[in-house]
């Protein structure tokens, strides 16, 4: 708990201008803001870990299918290349620059696939009041995937590339395309159900 | 503003970066960091040296900023001749090709995002350092606004990594990416550290003497 204090409030401190506040425990669905900033200072949600438990499994399946499957297929003059969500990593390390190579790797890949992974090593114990081993730093990591997980930004580059070369070749969006659109959509979902003040206290409780 | 207001530092209160749970500051100032007791991670009152952190990075950003814009960030080679593009000429192509909403989008991530993101961090340092008291709020807002939309600069970084994926027919047409796409990058990562850097309740630590 934040430091429960008489008549079952709670305190928090504001994250952006460090103003304490007391609170009652809020309600599902109900949202705390800093008074002086503006900030939001906890967001309760309803069946927060069975909904968030759901959606990161269905994007872990996507995760795969958007890895395994063709991404797009380019076609000029009869000749034919099919390209794969790494297919860019690879090109980059095959030139020399894998500084540029891990960076995609790592926002498009990398980080998604530990924030979705970490999330389930989390949760699914949780939910089964069981406090899985080094807890607390791996949802911390998870948090820290947030800023450096860029599929969206990344999707926004293929359809720039896309539109670049529309006119020179003919491009067939594969699987791997759709489910990756699809995937953002999941992990957005996901991180709007997910409590971490609740994931917090949980685990908390357990020992 | 009210004059209840009391921050957690006055309370002699840490809060917890990454899970919000508030400690005392320990009374006795013991070997290494103090440690949140709910999630391990190190607290400290305010982000430690947050000024000359940001500082740092942020003028290590400005530097690379320059070979960014300057350099090609990529070359597209046709039947043996290569045309080099810049981040800004690559938008004034999309113009020219008649894309004007995408070229708009790729205006405002490679271009008005790093700029106005490096101009606001370097503002809200001297606003912190000259004790501003001028609209906390707004700065606040400003921050936050800063920090999230940072990633989106990336996106001619990733094009270029499909360009390079879909477009390798040896004969006809590659694309070779170049020295101005990883300074690019390495722009866009530095200013995100930046604005991680940067603790925006050293805004409100000036504002002391209005209580
Ligand atoms: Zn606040
Ligand atoms: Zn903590």
């Amino acid at each position: 708990m934040e430091m429960s204090i008489a008549a079952g409030r709670l305190v928090i401190a504001c994250h952006e201008c460090d103003l304490l506040h007391r609170i009652h425990p809020l309600r599902d669905g109900e949202r705390a803001t800093c008074s002086r900033c503006g900030a939001g200072l906890w967001a309760k949600k309803r069946d927060s870990f069975e909904h968030t438990i759901l959606l990161t499994v269905t994007s872990l399946i996507l995760f795969v299918l958007a890895n395994v499957f063709p991404f797009m297929t380019f076609e000029l003059h009869g000749r034919v290349q099919t390209s794969h969500l790494s297919t860019g990593v690879v090109e980059f390390f095959d030139r020399g620059m894998w500084e540029l190579g891990l960076l995609v790797l790592a926002a498009s890949i990398l980080f998604p696939a530990l924030k979705i992974l970490g999330m389930l090593y989390v949760l699914v114990p949780l939910e089964m009041n069981r406090r899985p081993w080094k807890a607390a730093p791996v949802f911390r990591m998870v948090a820290q995937c947030q800023t450096w997980a860029m599929m969206d930004v990344y999707l926004l580059g293929v359809i720039v590339a896309v539109i670049k070369l529309a006119d020179l070749a003919t491009l067939v969006p594969g699987v791997a395309i759709y489910s990756f659109g699809a995937l953002i959509l999941t992990l957005a979902a996901a991180d709007s159900t997910l409590d971490p003040h609740a994931v917090w206290e949980k685990m908390e409780d357990l020992p | 503003m009210r004059s209840s207001y009391v921050t957690a530092a006055q309370a002699s209160l840490i809060s917890c970066h990454a899970c919000h749970q508030l400690s005392r500051i320990p009374a006795k100032r013991t070997h290494g960091e103090a440690i949140c007791p709910r999630c391990e991670a190190h607290i400290h009152l305010r982000k430690p040296n947050s000024l000359s952190r940001t500082w740092a990075l942020l003028i290590a950003a400005y530097i690379l900023y320059i070979p960014a814009n300057l350099l090609p960030v990529m070359t597209v080679i046709s039947f043996g001749q290569g045309e080099a593009d810049t981040i800004l000429s690559g938008v004034k192509e999309l113009i020219h090709a008649g894309m004007l909403p995408i070229a708009l989008v790729v205006f405002f991530a490679s271009i008005v995002v790093p700029v106005t993101k490096l101009v606001v961090l370097t503002y809200l340092l001297l606003s912190v350092q000259y004790r501003s008291q001028w609209r906390p709020r707004e700065r606040t807002v400003l921050y936050r606004i800063t920090e999230v939309v940072g990633r989106w600069s990336m996106i001619d970084i990733f094009m270029i990594s499909i360009l390079i994926a879909l477009v390798k027919l040896e004969a006809v047409a590659t694309i070779e990416p170049g020295m101005g796409a990883i300074s690019f990058a390495a722009v866009v990562i530095i200013t995100m550290f930046a604005a991680m850097g940067f603790d925006p309740r050293l805004i409100w630590d000036n504002m002391k003497e209005k209580r």
